[in-house]
Formats: C-alpha cells, sequence, structure tokens
C-alpha cells in the first residue's frame, strides 16, 4: 500500500472534504455542545461550563418535555396504525387487483407530494375547529395521518408488486382461502417493506412542526412545538436538548437503512 | 364479489383520507382566497400583493437561489462518487454528504440558528483561527440563513437521487472518453449529466414544493422583514385570523409551485408507462 503523505492529490481532496466535514459536521456540534452547555456567552468560542442541570430541568416533573415527547410518541404510534391500516388494502389492490381508474387513483395519491401543504394544513385547521377537533391528539393523529398514508401506500404497492405472485398461486392451488392467502403467505412475504414505511411513517410524525403547529397548538404540545417555543423564548440549552431528542432515532434509522441507500441499490428503484 | 369491486373496496378507505384531509382543504384554500365577504372578488389579492408583495419577490429568490445551489451541489458530489479515482475518498465521501438527509427541519432550523449567527459558532471559530476578527463578524440570520439551511438539507436528497442514476449509467461510454483522453469535468458535463437531467430535474422540484412546505426554517432563521410567504401566511393567521388574505397568499404559493409542479407529475407518468 502506498504511503498517503506521498500523494500530492491528497491535497486537494483533503481540503475539499475537510471543508465539507465542518460545513455538515460544525453545525452538529454545536447543537451537541448546547446541549450539555450551562453558561455560554459571546466571546468564548466554546462553552465556560458543562453540565446536565438543563436535562435534569426538562425531565422534571415540572418540565414540559416529559409531556411533549409522551404526546409525540403516541401521536406518531396512532399515525402509524392509522396509515399502514389503511395502505396495506389500498397497497394489495393497486399491485395485485384490477382496478377501474387505476390512474386516476396513482394521480389523486401523487398530488400531496406535488403541492405545498402549508394552504391545505391552515384550512384544515378550520375545518376541524368546526368539528371540535382542533387542540385535539385525534386532530393532530388524522393530519399527520393524511401526509404519512401517501408514502405509506406507495411503499406498499411497491412491495407488494415485488412478491412472486406463484407462490400465492401455490397457496391457493393447496386449497387456501383468498384471506388465507393473503395472511399466511404475501403478509409475511412483503412485510420487510411495510416495516421500513411503518418506521418512517413514524419518523414523519415525530418530526412534523407545521400541521401541528395550526391544528394542534396550544393544547396538543410536541416535541417540535416545544423545540419552537423554547427556542424563540432564547431558551437554546432547552432546544437543543429537544432537538438532540428528535435527531437520534433519524441517525439510528439512517445507519439502519444505510445499506438501501447505496448507488447501486438505488438505480433499480422504479424499475 | 367480481375483482374490481374488491380492489376499490380494499383502495376507499385510503383515498377518502386523501381526499377529506388534502383534496378538500386544498379546494377551500382555493376558493377561500377569492372570497371577499361572502362574495367571488380579487379583494384579496389586492391586499396580499400590496401587503407582501416583497414577501413573494424574496420567496421567489430564495427559491431560486436555493435550487441554483442545490443543483450545483448535488452534481459536484454525485459526481466525484461517480468518478473519483480514489476509491477511499470517495468512500469517506459517501459516508459524509449523507448527514442532513434524515436530521428534521426543525432541528436544522435550531441548529443553523445558534451556529449562523453573530455570537455563533460559526463566527467563534473563525475568530479563534484568526480568519476574522470580533469587528467583522456579521450574523447570516436573513435571507442567507434561509439559502443555507435549504441547501444544507435538501442537497443530500438530490445528490442520493442523482447518484443513483449515474451509477446505473453504461459505463462503457464514460471509460472510451476517458481512454480518449476526455478530462473528469468535461465527461461529467458533457456525457453523464445529459443522461441524468431527468432525475435531476424530478429531485429539485421536489426540492421547491418542501421549500414552499416549510414554516420552521423561515419562522426560526429570519425574524424580520421581507421573510418568506409561508411565514408571512402563519403571520396573517395567528395575528389577525385573516383566512383570506392567507389563502391568497397559499393561491400565490401554489401557483409558484404547480408551475414545477406539473413538470413534476408529467415526468412520474412518463416513468411509469
Amino acid at each position: 500500500m502506498r504511503s498517503l503523505a506521498l500523494d500530492p492529490r491528497w491535497i486537494p481532496r483533503a481540503l475539499g472534504l475537510g471543508l465539507l466535514a465542518f460545513v455538515i459536521f460544525g453545525p452538529l456540534t454545536n447543537l451537541l455542545l448546547w446541549a450539555v452547555a450551562e453558561r455560554w456567552y459571546f466571546p468564548h468560542a466554546l462553552p465556560l461550563k458543562y453540565g446536565f442541570t438543563y436535562w435534569v430541568n426538562v425531565f422534571s416533573p415540572r418540565g414540559n418535555a416529559t409531556g411533549a415527547l409522551v404526546n409525540s410518541v403516541v401521536i406518531a404510534g396512532l399515525t402509524v396504525v392509522i396509515s399502514i391500516g389503511l395502505a396495506v388494502p389500498a397497497g394489495y389492490a393497486l399491485a395485485r387487483l384490477r382496478l377501474p381508474l387505476r390512474g386516476v387513483i396513482l394521480l389523486m395519491l401523487l398530488v400531496p407530494q406535488a403541492f405545498p401543504n402549508l394552504p391545505v394544513y391552515v384550512n384544515i385547521a378550520r375545518i376541524f375547529y368546526q368539528f371540535g377537533l382542533n387542540g385535539t391528539v385525534l386532530g393532530v393523529v388524522l393530519v399527520h395521518a393524511s401526509h404519512g398514508l401517501v408514502y405509506a401506500v406507495w411503499i406498499a404497492t411497491a412491495a407488494f408488486s415485488a412478491l412472486d405472485k406463484e407462490l400465492e398461486e401455490a397457496a391457493r392451488s393447496l386449497g387456501a382461502s383468498a384471506l388465507r392467502t393473503f395472511v399466511d403467505v404475501t403478509l409475511p412475504l412483503a412485510a420487510p417493506g411495510l416495516l421500513a414505511s411503518a418506521v418512517f411513517v413514524f419518523l414523519e410524525s415525530l418530526d412534523e412542526f407545521t400541521g401541528t403547529y395550526f391544528v394542534g397548538a396550544p393544547d396538543v404540545s410536541t416535541l417540535p412545538l416545544l423545540l419552537y417555543t423554547a427556542g424563540a423564548g432564547g431558551n437554546y440549552q432547552i432546544a437543543s436538548i429537544t432537538a438532540l431528542i428528535l435527531l437520534v432515532p433519524s441517525i439510528a434509522f439512517m445507519l439502519v437503512i444505510e445499506r438501501f441507500l447505496r448507488a447501486d441499490v438505488l438505480s433499480k428503484v422504479g424499475r | 364479489m367480481p375483482q374490481h369491486l374488491l380492489g376499490l373496496m380494499l383502495v376507499t378507505p385510503a383515498l377518502a383520507i386523501v381526499v377529506l384531509l388534502f383534496l378538500v382543504p386544498l379546494a377551500s384554500s382555493i376558493s377561500g382566497a377569492f372570497e371577499v365577504a361572502g362574495t367571488v372578488g380579487l379583494g384579496n389579492f389586492a391586499k396580499a400583493f400590496e401587503l407582501y408583495g416583497n414577501d413573494m419577490a424574496f420567496t421567489v429568490v430564495i427559491v431560486l437561489s436555493s435550487t441554483v445551489l442545490i443543483g450545483l451541489g448535488s452534481i459536484a458530489i454525485s459526481g466525484y462518487l461517480t468518478l473519483g479515482s480514489n476509491p477511499r475518498a470517495v468512500a469517506i465521501l459517501r459516508w459524509l454528504y449523507r448527514w442532513p438527509l434524515f436530521v428534521p427541519f426543525i432541528v436544522v432550523g435550531q441548529v443553523l440558528r445558534t451556529f449562523l449567527a453573530k455570537n455563533g459558532l460559526m463566527n467563534s471559530m473563525l475568530i479563534e483561527s484568526g480568519l476574522l476578527t470580533a469587528s467583522q463578524t456579521m450574523s447570516f440570520l436573513d435571507w442567507r440563513g434561509i439559502i443555507i439551511a435549504f441547501t444544507w438539507k435538501q442537497t443530500p436528497f438530490v445528490t442520493l437521487l442523482l447518484a443513483g442514476a449515474m451509477a446505473s449509467l453504461d459505463r462503457s461510454m464514460i471509460e472510451s472518453a476517458r481512454n480518449l483522453g476526455a478530462s473528469r469535468p468535461r465527461i461529467l458535463v458533457e456525457i453523464i449529466l445529459p443522461q441524468v437531467m431527468p432525475t435531476l430535474m424530478v429531485g429539485l422540484i421536489l426540492g421547491v414544493v418542501t421549500m414552499m412546505s416549510v414554516l420552521s426554517v423561515p419562522m426560526m432563521i429570519n425574524a424580520q422583514t421581507p421573510t418568506m410567504i409561508t411565514a408571512s401566511m402563519a403571520f396573517r393567521i395567528n395575528a389577525y385570523g385573516d383566512y383570506g388574505v392567507a389563502n391568497a397568499l397559499g393561491f400565490v404559493s401554489l401557483a409558484m409551485t404547480s408551475t414545477v409542479a406539473w413538470v413534476y407529475l408529467r415526468q412520474t407518468m412518463r416513468d411509469q408507462r
């Protein structure tokens, strides 16, 4: 193996990669520092005192982070149940059954991705207000589900389409009913794809700000809303701790699905 | 039961949610924009352009500049991933560029607010390293901050799509161009880029729709006027409960994105065939 130091081409490479690393990890380091900074003011480049008192405050019974965390997890869990519950039958029908107006149905499921959702959330809040759904957990779950459902249907359709039809036909010819075949053969085979979409919908709901801001606030507080209010009040420690709690599951998900993010795998998407 | 009826029955609940919670509010946002005191009129638009005309121009400038930067950044990174000669440098870059992909927008807003401030870590580090003096520092928490936030967060997504498209290209043409002595930048621009253009466009258009939907970044990074119309919409509702003008602003943002969304839908439909 050649020594790195002898190859002059590593100078521009190291400069470029170092700059990119600074751009990406500089802001993230900043977040970590704020989360453990007790005292930090200008012109000191680094915090003057480190500690976890803010963590204790945030998670104390009087602090509002515990409530927001519980709300966020409950809302995300219910969103997954609704989204996946509706996406599995829809995805199966889109992938396997002959459907009239299939193109129109697909188009309707594409539309939410093609329009900015802010005007939509504003008017959902207005409609929900008439039904007393504003400021309720159910209202927030419905908004999150309308967003997550679209991804879930897409992924479920792809997962069912990728399955080998012959296995289902074999089960049917051995006398299993259509429902039995679906539950015992199709569903277990599609489970990895469905699980990935469930995790994705969960994270999308956990991180959602705009819809919760219009429909939930101020009665239903979630972690993103807590982060926003703490940050707006200049309470950067609490905002950073909340941000860190939101960041960890997302990064963990990235590391888990790392192998799916490789270019050679992605190049097969849509084939 | 006939198969198409069963299929419709299975799709209907999901479609009902999309219709009730997306298409109906979308329609009411459009009709609300034209509703003035119970009748149809353009009063909301007159008020919206008068009060928020600057914000509209600001939004267009922000979205266009971010899109250009995201495009250039993703071409550069995916180009190096495809053509880089040193496997170790390519591996480092592949590990590095993806991190912002899974950072939620609300976290991006918070992180960059503290990083880019006049007293933030970026300026402190530049002072410590001797590149700046304390009097030369300035805050980036204005239009530049928003552009930086969007570019930081969206470039990995477009890069991911673009690198995927580049990896599926036929290598033989690239190899023969290299054998004829073409430089790598030239191969990237003249041979690879034309073939992956559709993917790049779809990625950038999805980015535009996202930028027009994100409320947290302009509210957290740019707490002043002019601001993006997303923030103006929220302000109009929270401060005045004025749905008419808010919906007119919403209609403007729909008009801005539907131009690009039309291209996106046409592309997707064509790819599915």
